[in-house]
C-alpha cells in the first residue's frame, strides 16, 4: 500500500451542543494511518459524540473534520464508503444467522449476490464463526456477537474503523478474542479509532491515545507515557478486622514505593509498589506471621481513574456528573446504555 | 492488504432515475430482512395472524348470536369489514414496534453509517409492513368466507374495498414511523396495542352506533375508523353501510380523504424525525 501522507482522521475545533451543554467543546484529534489510536475518557466525556460526528451520524455545529481524506461535512456519503463503525451494542440482526447478516449488509454495501456470499464466507472463517454461521445470532455469546459485528464493519475493508467501547460488558476471554481481531485488522492496513474506558485495553492495542474530558482532548501520547505520569502498580490489602489496620499499614509501608493510603470504612490499605511480585509475596508473608487475617489482597494497575485524578485533579465520576445529561449515547438506546453505564461505573470507580 | 476477493462495489449513479433504482434495490433488501424473520421464526407471525381469526370466531359465534344490526342484515356480513379495518389499524402497532426495535438496537445507526440512501431504510420498512398487511388481509378475507361472509359487488367492489383498507394501513405506517422513532422503550411501543383496542371498539366496526347510548354513538360515528368501515361495507355490499347521516353518505370520500390527511401531516414529521437522528 502506498504511503499516505495525510492522516486518517483530522478533527479541528469540533463543537456539539445538547440541551445547552457542550458534549464536544473544541475537540481536536489527529490520527496517523495504519495504527490503533485510543480515545479514552470516562462516561460522558464526549467519546461517543466524537465518534458519531466523525462517522456522519451526527451533524457538526462548528469545526471541521476529514476522515480518510474526505470532508465529513460536505461529503458524508463518500465518508460512509470508507469507514466501518461498531457501536457500543452490536448492531446485528438477532433473528438472522451470522451468514445472513453478513450477506445482507454486504449486499447493502452494493456487492453482487455472489461476491456477497464469498465475502461472508471469508469473514466467517477469519473470525472463526463458521460453525455458528447459520445459528440465529441471539444464541451467540457476547464475544461472538462482537466478532460478527466487527466482521460486518469490515465487509468493504474500510480505511478507517471506529470501534466504540468494543469490549464493554465482555468477560476476559471474549475481550481477548476481540483484541486479537483488532490486531489482525491493523496488520492488514486498517486505521482503528478505539474508544475505551480501560487504560489496559489502550495499553494492549493502541500506539497512541488521546484522553478526553468534558468534550475536549486534555492529554495525548503513548500509553506508557501516560502511565508513567500516574505511577506504577498499587498493592491493596483489605483486613478482616479493622483493629489490624495499623499493622497492615506498617507491613505495606515497608514494601511500598510511596505513602500508603488507609480507607477505614472498607478496611483497606493501598500503596504504590515498585516491584509488584516481591511486594505482594512479602506483605502476605509478613501479615501471615503476625496473624493478621485478610479478606483480600491484590495488585491493581493504574486505571483511567488514576490517570484522570492526576491529569485533571477530579475523578472520573465527577466528570460524568458534569456532562452526563449531554451524552447523546443515552438518547437512542436508553435501556441498554443505562444498564451498561451502571456496570461501567463499577469498573471506573472501583 | 487482503483485497484479493473484495470486489469494488458498484458505484451509485447521481441521476434521479439511478438513485431511485438503488433506493428501490436497497429497500427490497431491507424488506427481505423482515421476510427472513418470518421464515426463521414463523411462530411470531402465525400468532399475529391467528389472533384476528380467534377474534372473528368469538364475535361471529359467541357475541354474534345476540347482536343486532341497525337496518337489519346478518351480523357476520356486518362484522367482517369491521374486522378488516381493525386488522389494518393494528398495523400501527407493528410498525411502531419494528421501528423502535431497530432504532434501539443500533441497527438504524448501522444503516445510517452505510453508503445507502436514507429513503431506502423507510422504503424497506414500508414494503415489509405492506406485504405483511396484504398477507393478513388475505387470511382475514379467507376467514370471512369460511364464516359465511360474502361480497356482492363483483371484482371492482372487492378491489375498491381492499384499496381503501390498504390506504388506511399506509396512513398508519407514517404515524407508526414517527412514533417508533420517538418511542423511548419497547414497553412504550407495545403499550400502544393496549390503546388501539378501545379506539377500534369505539367505532362502528363491531356494533351499530345507532344502538349505542347517544353520546357514545356520536363518538363512534365520528371515529375515522368508522368512516373506513362504512366505506368498506359499501364497497363490499355488506349491511350497516346506509344507516343515514352525512357521515355515512360520504363514507367513501371520507375513507379516501382522512388517510391522505394523516399521511400529509405525519409524512413530513417522519422525514424530520429521521433527520433529527443526526442532531
Amino acid at each position: 500500500m502506498a504511503a499516505h501522507p495525510e492522516p486518517a482522521i483530522v478533527a479541528r475545533g469540533l463543537v456539539k451542543t445538547y440541551a445547552g451543554k457542550r458534549a464536544l467543546d473544541g475537540f481536536d484529534l489527529e490520527v496517523p494511518r495504519g495504527v490503533v489510536w485510543g480515545l479514552l475518557g470516562p462516561n460522558g466525556a464526549g467519546k461517543t459524540t466524537a465518534v458519531r460526528t466523525l462517522t456522519t451520524l451526527l451533524a457538526l455545529e462548528h469545526g471541521e473534520a476529514t476522515v480518510a481524506g474526505v470532508d465529513v461535512r460536505t461529503a458524508p456519503h463518500e465518508v460512509r464508503r470508507r469507514i466501518g463503525l461498531s457501536g457500543q451494542t452490536p448492531a446485528v440482526d438477532e433473528i438472522l444467522g451470522g451468514r445472513q447478516n453478513l450477506v445482507l449488509f454486504a449486499r447493502l454495501n452494493r456487492l453482487g449476490k455472489r461476491a456477497a456470499r464469498d465475502r461472508a464466507d471469508e469473514l466467517l472463517t477469519q473470525f472463526e464463526l463458521q460453525e455458528a454461521a447459520d445459528k440465529p445470532v441471539k444464541q451467540y455469546s457476547g464475544g461472538m456477537r462482537r466478532r460478527l459485528d466487527l466482521a460486518v464493519t469490515l465487509l468493504l475493508q474500510p480505511e478507517v474503523l471506529f470501534l466504540d467501547e468494543p469490549t464493554t460488558g465482555l468477560d476476559p476471554r471474549n475481550r481477548g478474542e476481540v483484541w486479537t481481531a483488532i490486531r489482525q485488522l491493523v496488520a492488514d492496513g486498517t486505521t482503528v479509532l478505539l474508544t475505551t474506558q480501560y487504560l489496559d485495553e489502550a495499553d494492549q492495542l493502541a500506539s497512541g491515545v488521546s484522553v478526553m474530558d468534558r468534550g475536549l482532548v486534555i492529554a495525548e501520547g503513548r500509553p506508557d507515557d501516560l502511565k508513567r505520569r500516574v505511577g506504577g502498580d498499587r498493592l491493596e490489602v483489605t483486613v478482616a478486622d479493622r483493629a489490624d489496620l495499623d499493622r497492615a499499614r506498617a507491613a505495606v509501608a515497608r514494601w511500598a514505593s510511596g505513602d500508603p493510603v488507609v480507607d477505614v470504612e472498607t478496611g483497606t490499605v493501598g500503596a504504590p509498589v515498585a516491584d509488584r511480585v516481591t511486594a505482594i509475596g512479602s506483605v502476605l508473608e509478613e501479615l501471615g506471621r503476625e496473624g493478621v487475617g485478610i479478606d483480600d489482597i491484590g495488585l491493581r494497575r493504574p486505571t483511567l481513574d488514576d490517570v484522570f485524578l492526576r491529569l485533571t485533579g477530579h475523578s472520573a465520576e465527577e466528570a460524568e456528573d458534569a456532562t452526563d445529561a449531554a451524552d447523546p449515547a443515552t438518547r437512542h438506546t436508553d435501556a441498554v446504555t443505562d444498564e451498561q453505564d451502571e456496570r461501567d461505573d463499577v469498573e471506573v470507580t472501583r | 492488504m487482503t483485497t484479493a476477493t473484495v470486489q469494488v462495489p458498484v458505484q451509485g449513479g447521481h441521476g434521479l432515475g439511478e438513485r431511485l433504482r438503488w433506493a428501490l434495490r436497497d429497500g427490497l433488501l431491507i424488506a427481505g430482512r423482515d421476510v427472513s424473520h418470518w421464515v426463521r421464526e414463523p411462530q411470531l407471525i402465525l400468532w399475529t395472524l391467528l389472533f384476528p381469526i380467534i377474534f372473528v370466531l368469538l364475535f361471529a359465534y359467541v357475541l354474534g348470536s345476540s347482536m343486532q344490526v341497525a337496518g337489519g342484515g346478518s351480523y357476520q356480513q356486518f362484522l367482517m369489514p369491521g374486522m378488516f379495518v381493525q386488522t389494518m389499524a393494528f398495523g400501527l402497532g407493528e410498525t411502531v414496534a419494528a421501528v423502535q426495535a431497530d432504532n434501539a438496537k443500533g441497527v438504524m445507526d448501522r444503516f445510517r453509517s452505510m453508503p445507502i440512501a436514507p429513503s431506502a431504510v423507510v422504503l424497506g420498512r414500508v414494503m415489509a409492513n405492506m406485504l405483511y398487511s396484504v398477507i393478513s388481509l388475505v387470511v382475514m378475507l379467507g376467514c370471512g368466507l369460511l364464516v359465511g361472509w360474502r361480497w356482492n359487488t363483483g371484482l371492482a367492489g372487492l378491489a375498491l374495498g381492499v384499496a381503501l383498507l390498504l390506504l388506511l394501513r399506509l396512513a398508519m405506517m407514517w404515524l407508526g414511523i414517527v412514533l417508533g422513532l420517538k418511542a423511548k422503550s419497547a414497553e412504550m411501543a407495545n403499550g400502544l396495542f393496549g390503546l388501539l383496542y378501545p379506539v377500534t371498539m369505539l367505532s362502528n366496526a363491531f356494533a351499530s352506533p345507532e344502538l349505542m347510548p347517544g353520546w357514545l354513538g356520536a363518538i363512534a360515528t365520528w371515529n375515522p375508523l368508522s368512516w373506513t368501515t362504512t366505506a368498506t361495507r359499501e364497497a363490499f355490499g355488506n349491511p350497516g353501510a346506509t344507516s343515514g347521516g352525512w357521515v355515512s353518505e360520504h363514507a367513501v370520500m371520507l375513507a379516501v380523504m382522512w388517510p391522505l390527511l394523516v399521511t400529509a401531516i405525519t409524512l413530513p414529521f417522519a422525514v424530520r424525525a429521521f433527520q433529527r437522528l443526526s442532531r
